[in-house]
């Protein structure tokens, strides 16, 4: 992996890398699944992590977003994370604004109804906005918790684990503009996607046999 | 912080039949000693103390599978530990929550049980007042083995065995204390250490529980 460092003192944004691991390795119930990584993602970079089931994608991401420790190497990180696993952390006895508004508020992140409806008005579920999360359905569920996303922050780097599960055509392109819009506003995303996705200067990380 | 308590206290207030589960279990459970043993007021006053600390400590223990089974299998536990604020200070706000929605109605209730079993003024407000100072150790000592439990196929009945003699502590002077009142001694001394109890947990069990939950999610 080529890291290219630039030196610019005046832009410290620029010249650190979003994230940046070093000689990373992980170990899962005994077998190494991926070892001496170096990945350096820049500001402005969307990544897809792509492989075989069982390669260690989900496990590179936990990595990423500092849930688990390494077997060796570390990680450097220059932005601020959100990470969205397979879970999407939505209580099943709360409506949908009140469980994105927990977890906006936990963050710290914009958590006035106005910012949360006008996030979910660009995700499409700001109509089942009074339902309980248990009525939704996976896919709205999906765009409830990617609503986190379409809110008004600094620029953060996004760990996205199989974002585009359960989504429909038009959710998929939502999510691919706000990605883009995300990464020209200097921020970065790592995701996974078993769907083929097509976002123009997208970089793509192989993760191969143990070594790769 | 804060966020995390009205979040649970709301939760709790969605589920009211789970929330009363272990109350009713007290109840019901500190009412089969009279039944059982019979209804001769000197015995009953003698048992009091112990029966009514025995049924408030298992019902509090009842109520542990739901303090991080939940958050652990929707995810929000993982953006508990990704947000940035201290973990031990969550699991501090998590054992509150758990306390005024599972501890304090137990508090509450106690007095009006202890009646039943013919228990006096002093030693009921002696009562009050040790379960006061013991439940929230109960509470946060049940965060501990919650953690160490997370993703166990026989999790709930874990807990129990973990925390129970964790709690044995908490047990004698708790009942000591409303046994020396009805002995004529003075009860200082049960409760000053039930008090040193809850400070060694409180100080303590959050951050045994913050390491518990990072090694469960890693």
């Amino acid at each position: 992996m080529v890291t290219g460092t630039s030196t610019d003192a005046h832009t410290p944004s620029a010249a650190t890398p979003a994230l940046h691991t070093h000689n990373l390795g992980c170990q899962r119930g005994g077998r190494l699944l991926f070892s001496r990584l170096n990945l350096a993602v820049q500001p402005g970079q969307a990544w897809w992590v792509r492989g075989p089931n069982g390669r260690g994608k989900t496990s590179l991401l936990r990595l990423l977003a500092g849930l688990s420790r390494p077997a060796e190497g570390h990680i450097d990180r220059g932005l601020p994370l959100v990470f969205m696993g397979h879970q999407h952390a939505l209580k099943d006895d709360m409506s949908a604004l009140e469980a994105l508004q927990f977890l906006t508020r936990l963050h710290s992140e914009p958590s006035e109804d106005d910012a949360l409806l006008q996030a979910m008005t660009r995700l499409g579920v700001a109509h089942r906005r009074k339902a309980m999360v248990r009525t939704l359905s996976q896919g709205q569920r999906r765009r409830v918790a990617l609503s986190r996303l379409a809110l008004p922050a600094a620029p953060r780097t996004w760990i996205l684990d199989e974002p585009f599960d359960a989504l429909d055509d038009e959710g998929v392109a939502t999510l691919n503009t706000l990605i883009q819009q995300h990464c020209a506003g200097g921020g970065a995303a790592v995701f996974t996607s078993h769907q083929e996705v097509h976002m123009p200067g997208m970089h793509t990380l192989w993760l191969e046999a143990a070594g790769a | 912080m804060w966020s995390l308590i009205r979040r649970d206290w709301q939760l709790a207030a969605r589920r009211r039949v789970e929330a009363l589960l272990p109350l009713v279990f007290f109840i019901v459970a500190a009412s089969l000693f009279p039944l059982g043993v019979g209804p001769e007021p000197q015995m009953l006053r003698t048992m009091a103390p112990g029966a009514l600390w025995v049924c408030a400590l298992l019902a509090s223990l009842l109520s542990l599978t739901g303090l991080y089974g939940p958050d652990f299998a929707d995810g929000s536990l993982e953006q508990f530990l990704l947000c940035g604020q201290s973990v031990p200070g969550l699991a501090l706000a998590k054992a509150f929550a758990h306390w005024t929605i599972f501890g304090l109605p137990l508090v509450i209730t106690a007095p009006l049980l202890g009646v039943m079993f013919d228990v006096k003024g002093p030693e009921l407000a002696t009562l009050t007042l040790g379960l006061l100072l013991g439940t929230p150790v109960l509470s946060l000592l049940g965060g501990v083995g919650a953690a160490l439990t997370l993703g166990l196929r026989s999790g709930g009945m874990l807990i129990v065995l973990l925390v129970l003699p964790l709690a044995i502590p908490v047990l004698i002077f708790g009942a000591g204390a409303v046994t020396a009142v009805s002995a004529g001694i003075s009860p200082d001394g049960h409760l000053s250490l039930l008090g040193a109890l809850l400070l060694m947990t409180l100080l303590g069990a959050p951050w045994a529980t913050g390491a518990a939950l990072r090694i469960a999610l890693d």
